[in-house]
């Protein structure tokens, strides 16, 4: 009776995740954990023989460094079933433009007819949605339609242009340490580990106890706290490219590093990234969304959403509506965000940043 | 064995070199500020006299090499300052608030489990199916519901308008059982949320692929019911990855778990430290800051070292 199976299946499972800023169980953990199951090359063969990739080897962030063996039975894991594959899907498509829409109302918010967000007594304070006030004001009488839409530029703002910068810079260490490793590739390995082992949320509330948050910081801040996992999924995917026959054609053909890099690594690696960053994202406006829930984002009265849920709280008895919108307004828009990244690493068959 | 005492060793150096850090880091917090530290630590009622005491207590006037030695000296022993506010020792009070912590994020995991185990269950053995789909969607949108976002929706809903849980309120569960069990219900599940989605979606894929696997098929050749095959023998080699995934959310829960005190109006933890802030209490900050730090890259480390010792892959690899 095989009562204690050693099943060879098993791909890796952890990842080392920004470790859901303030708490919302969202990490880059899972991500990894329902893409990285597929062990062994499967039927739709997309040329990328993924099957064993050790990544990270032993400076990893230990709960990844499992190794990925083999999988004989080859065959799509999740189940998500052959027939969407290669399809994004109506899921992705109608996620993609609800983000758009919330980036393109927060860009041009000042083009659009909406009062000033600050605006006290712009209608009868606690109104309920009306045609004058689409939904509502709150107790001082500020429209909310307008505090939402310029209130996600801060979470927008933070949240793409962090994971913005962390891409970049710890992108490009990752696809250089992977693919040319040594000394280098340790030691990056070993400062990514270290600023891995930080509790995000607390490194972000100590900066906050001790001097006052500016957008320009709070971008900065994030970047640095998203660092160290982009750079870990870059390095592991290009581990995995790295000994593939056609880069190796490559080498053989007299090609510089440089242009193996750019021209050959870099294409192959950008989609893990790029959902990988999308994902990001979303957990940066958490965060960023938590900070400003305890008061300790950029300064009141500029309206964000954190803010928003935080203040109407106090009135929940008489005007749930006032932090229930900005509740809906991040739930509606973290979903989105989480969606898209989910569905590109499905259609882009992102398996192999295994962390 | 040979090659886990040398990861082991590795690991711990990594430890140390990471907690030395982390201090390094908390002592310099207090520096950062403008001004004389002394001025931090007594709050906005210094007097010139007591910022003279404290500057000559705490050496502030020495070197930092000596400052650091002597503030690490104390904070090993316990000794964290005072907070100005209450003049309680930071030690003392955080070892009140500590177990309210504890208490959530173990409860939260609980429920987190109780309730994600089943749904992956399901969703594995009807793969594709509906009940997997409705599952599959739902742990979308728990994955999207931070505690801050989610928190007051719940409390309006169960403990305001329902009235099923109080809405705030804590008494320690050594003086009242059932009545402290009551009271944290409600902050578990909110932390819970997130910690749902993060283990259903890991354990339905882990599932589906051991389903795949010889044994399993062996054992249903056996004759044994789909339910047997499940819990006897499809989920036990999932619970390895389960360990490590709960490792990896501590820190998202101890982040969470400030939330939802602040909420909730727990004494915990993440209210000592939210406070702190507020009142410019930075003693009683940097003490609450040290400690959980100090906790969660111990139990990263811890779970690191458990998940080598049982998983005989790894230890071979």
């Amino acid at each position: 009776m095989p009562n204690e199976p050693v099943p060879t299946c098993r791909s890796v499972t952890g990842a080392a995740g920004v470790g859901g800023v303030g708490g919302a169980g969202i990490s880059l953990t899972d991500a990894t954990a329902e893409s990285g199951r597929h062990g062994g090359p499967d039927g739709a063969g997309s040329g990328a023989g993924t099957g064993t990739m050790s990544a990270a080897g032993g400076t990893g962030k230990g709960n990844g460094t499992r190794r990925a063996v083999g999988n004989g039975k080859g065959g799509d894991a999740t189940g998500v079933g052959a027939r969407s594959r290669r399809r994004l899907g109506p899921a992705f498509w109608v996620a993609a433009a609800w983000t758009c829409v919330i980036v393109l109302a927060a860009i041009f918010a000042n083009l659009l007819p909406l009062t000033n967000p600050n605006l006290i007594g712009a209608g009868p304070p606690s109104a309920a949605p009306s045609l004058h006030h689409f939904l509502g004001t709150d107790e001082l009488g500020r429209d909310i339609l307008s505090r939402i839409v310029f209130g996600a530029r801060v979470s927008l703002v933070v949240g793409f242009a962090s994971i913005a910068v962390a891409a970049v810079i710890g992108g490009g260490l990752g696809i250089v340490a992977g693919y040319i490793g040594g000394v280098f590739d340790w030691l990056a390995n070993a400062v990514a580990y270290i600023i891995l082992a930080f509790p995000p949320l607390l490194l972000l509330l100590a900066i906050a106890a001790f001097s006052h948050q500016t957008i320009p910081k709070l971008v900065a801040e994030f970047a640095f706290l998203a660092l160290a996992p982009l750079f870990r999924i870059t390095r592991a995917s290009t581990l995995a490219v790295a000994g593939r026959e056609y880069v190796q054609a490559a080498v053989a053909s007299g090609a510089s590093r440089l242009r193996i890099l750019v021209r050959e690594v870099l294409p192959a690696v950008l989609p893990s990234v790029i959902s990988y960053a999308i994902l990001g994202v979303a957990i940066v406006i958490v965060g960023e969304g938590s900070l400003a829930f305890l008061g300790l984002s950029v300064a009141i009265p500029a309206p964000s959403w954190g803010n928003m849920i935080a203040e109407g709280r106090t009135l929940l008895t008489l005007d749930p509506w006032i932090s229930l919108i900005p509740s809906l307004a991040m739930l509606s828009l973290l979903l989105a965000l989480n969606l898209c990244a989910d569905k590109l690493g499905e259609y882009f068959e992102v398996r192999e940043a295994k962390l | 064995m040979a090659r886990l005492t040398a990861s082991v060793a590795t690991r711990l150096l990594m430890l140390v070199v990471v907690l030395f850090v982390i201090s390094i880091s908390v002592f310099l917090l207090v520096h950062l500020l403008p001004g004389n530290p002394a001025y931090a630590i007594l709050g906005p009622g210094a007097t010139p006299a007591g910022v003279e005491r404290v500057v000559h207590e705490l050496g502030l006037n020495k070197p930092l090499t000596t400052q650091y030695l002597s503030w690490f000296g104390r904070a090993v022993r316990g000794n964290l300052g005072n907070s100005y506010l209450t003049h309680q020792p930071v030690g003392a009070t955080i070892g009140h608030a500590f177990p309210v912590d504890l208490e959530l994020v173990i409860l939260s995991q609980v429920i987190a489990f109780a309730i994600a185990i089943p749904m992956a269950v399901a969703a594995a053995r009807h793969q594709g199916k509906w009940i997997d789909r409705t599952f599959t969607a739902g742990s979308f949108g728990m994955l999207s519901m931070p505690p801050f976002v989610i928190g007051v929706p719940l409390l309006l809903a169960l403990a305001v308008t329902a009235h099923l849980f109080p809405a705030t309120g804590y008494i320690p569960i050594y003086k009242e059982f059932l009545t402290n069990l009551h009271e944290m219900l409600l902050p578990s599940i909110t932390l819970a949320i997130g910690s749902v989605a993060v283990y259903y979606r890991l354990l339905r894929s882990d599932l589906i692929s051991t389903l795949q696997e010889e044994f399993v098929t062996l054992a249903r050749s056996k004759g044994l019911s789909d339910r047997a095959v499940m819990y006897r023998h499809a989920l036990r080699p999932s619970t390895i990855p389960l360990v490590t995934a709960t490792a990896i959310n501590v820190g998202s829960l101890l982040g969470g778990a400030v939330i939802v005190e602040y909420i909730f109006d727990l004494p915990g933890m993440g209210l000592l430290l939210v406070n702190g802030i507020n009142s410019r209490d930075y003693m009683m900050v940097q003490g609450v800051i040290l400690t959980l730090a100090t906790a969660f890259v111990i139990i990263n480390f811890l779970a690191d070292i458990l998940y080598r010792v049982i998983d005989p892959r790894v230890r071979h690899a």
